[in-house]
């Protein structure tokens, strides 16, 4: 048995008095396709920060890929929350993605062959060749995330972690982006953390949900988690899990 | 109408001016595209309360210009990122470092010509050794650009992902923002402090509209700030009342007004065929992000 790709125990968040998250341990393993879900300020991206070693935590031990979490760790592939990506920028679709490949590194990347077909495989893996040299101002949100995706894909990381990557796209913009994304998580047998809003569109693809919610996490299979004993238990108030039109609503009875 | 280049102010003028014009379009791309362009407004002048301070004290006014600049720079490099936020705050500084600029005029009992020199540049006096110092600086400062390039842009567009691939981006900031100062502190001496403004931005404002890629707009910067030099003090030179600070501001207004008002016409022309999900302009996408928003509240709300 491999060891788990990513391992938290007792986990404490906290930024001063404020504390984020409680008492959190799970292990999550190799290849696996995971949906962190919750309310708004529940502390999903803080979550992907953890992991990343953007923040450290007050206590508990975290560890990813058998090591404690380190900056400018490789083998972690990250999308941040999205935002509309400036016009003023003169940049082309294949620079975004060409930061992902030496971005970090210092000194200037003269234009190469290779550097090139290395960006044109990480966009074809998307489906993005086709505006590889538009301007990122030109493109539309769906777009633009691909490109994000492409760029975390480039240093061939064992760990991708995506915030939010369905926001503000149109439902057939959100199935290609769920869809995508699972065919590099099994294809690559990369373990992808997604954050999102909505567990529907994801319900057919992911394995596990990781719910948060004041602080504390549950994870396990999405019936296991996504009905109304779990999430109540969980909000420690009254939810109820409703399915309606094949699609799953979670309804709260209070704040 | 040539042999006004005969005279070696105006060969000093011209080499300095350009010089400057080079490093000034590289330093401004950067500026635009971490959203900075107000500190290029500020430096120039809180330097200017420096270089009064300096002539107040009896010091070299070069001095103070250089501690102050490097100073704000500093302390604008530790305001972060959000732009409204650092932007009023650098607005409040740079009206205290006015204020004090003309307090220590004031308080000067004489003529502080060389203070006076600073707020307005003394293109047509600069010495051969003047000229030696540009270069020299120019030259360090641009292998320090080439040194950060990569890591600078990277950050500049996407911070977030830059701090987690182990990129120093609080530390990139300031050292961005000292570099800046440094050029601000040659060139205001050479071009006064309204055309540090003017080379800084006007060339890489008018460049990103153009230039598809990074390096395509700092060229395309280079070579109209360059341009604009080059031409402003040949037309000064010519007219002989008329200020060179002038002549280069308005050519880069005259450049800047057509492309600003027809680059969205060449924009639309160069986007790729077939894109069916193209979103058009900003209203448009803060648009979809309010419904997109409204929709998520009827399956994940708690309230």
């Amino acid at each position: 048995m491999q060891e788990p790709v990513i391992e938290l125990e007792q986990v404490r968040v906290q930024f001063g008095r404020r504390v984020l998250l409680e008492n959190i341990s799970f292990a999550i393993e190799q290849g696996e396709f995971i949906a962190v879900l919750g309310p708004n300020g529940a502390g999903k991206s803080t979550l992907l920060k953890l992991l990343l070693g953007l923040i450290k935590p007050a206590s508990g031990t975290v560890r990813v890929l058998g090591r404690p979490p380190t900056r400018g760790n490789k083998e972690i592939g990250y999308a941040p929350q999205h935002r509309v990506l400036e016009a003023d920028l003169a940049l082309r679709a294949r620079d975004v993605v060409g930061f992902g490949l030496d971005g970090n590194r210092w000194g200037f990347s003269l234009p190469s062959a290779r550097r090139n077909a290395r960006i044109d495989e990480a966009l074809e893996e998307v489906n993005a060749l086709s505006f590889a040299d538009a301007p990122i101002s030109q493109l539309s949100g769906g777009e633009q995330q691909r490109l994000l995706i492409a760029q975390a894909l480039l240093t061939n990381p064992r760990l991708l972690l995506l915030d939010e990557p369905l926001s503000n796209l149109d439902i057939t913009r959100e199935q290609e982006i769920v869809a995508l994304v699972e065919r590099v998580c099994r294809a690559r047998q990369v373990t992808v953390l997604l954050v999102a809003h909505d567990v529907n569109p994801l319900l057919p693809v992911i394995d596990r949900v990781l719910y948060i919610a004041r602080g504390h996490t549950a994870l396990g299979r999405p019936d296991e988690i996504i009905n109304s004993d779990t999430l109540s238990q969980l909000y420690g108030s009254n939810v109820e899990v409703v399915q309606a039109l094949g699609r799953l609503f979670v309804v709260g009875a209070e704040t | 109408m040539l042999d006004i280049f005969q005279y070696s102010f105006i060969q000093n003028a011209l080499l300095a001016g350009c010089i400057v014009a080079v490093i000034a379009a590289i330093t401004g791309y950067f500026l635009i595209v971490r959203g900075l362009t107000f500190a290029g407004h500020a430096l120039p002048n809180i330097g200017f309360a420096g270089a009064a301070g300096a002539v107040l004290l009896g010091i070299d006014p070069v001095l103070g210009l250089f501690v102050f600049t490097i100073g704000a720079g500093i302390g604008i490099g530790l305001l972060g990122r959000e732009v409204n936020e650092r932007d009023t705050s650098i607005g409040v500084l740079m009206t205290l470092a006015l204020g004090l600029g003309i307090l220590f005029l004031a308080l000067y009992h004489g003529y502080a010509e060389r203070a006076y020199s600073i707020l307005f540049g003394q293109i047509v006096g600069i010495s051969q050794s003047d000229v030696l110092i540009t270069i020299i600086s120019s030259v360090l400062v641009f292998a320090a650009i080439l040194l950060l390039f990569r890591p600078l842009l990277f950050s500049s567009f996407d911070p977030e992902v830059a701090e987690a691939r182990g990129v120093p981006v609080r530390l990139l900031s300031i050292v961005f923002l000292i570099l800046l100062a440094i050029i601000v502190s040659l060139s205001v001496q050479i071009v006064g402090t309204l055309l540090v403004f003017t080379l800084l931005v006007g060339p890489p404002a008018t460049a990103v509209r153009i230039a598809k890629s990074p390096l395509r707009a700092i060229v395309l910067a280079v070579v109209l700030g360059v341009c604009y030099t080059f031409l402003g003090i040949y037309l000064a030179a010519l007219n002989g009342v008329w200020p060179v600070s002038f002549f280069i501001a308005a050519l880069s207004f005259v450049v800047y007004l057509p492309v600003r008002l027809l680059s969205p016409l060449w924009r639309e022309r160069a986007a790729r065929k077939g894109d069916l999900d193209k979103v058009p302009s900003a209203e448009k996408k803060a648009h979809e992000t309010t419904t997109g928003q409204t929709a998520e509240q009827i399956p994940g709300t708690f309230r």
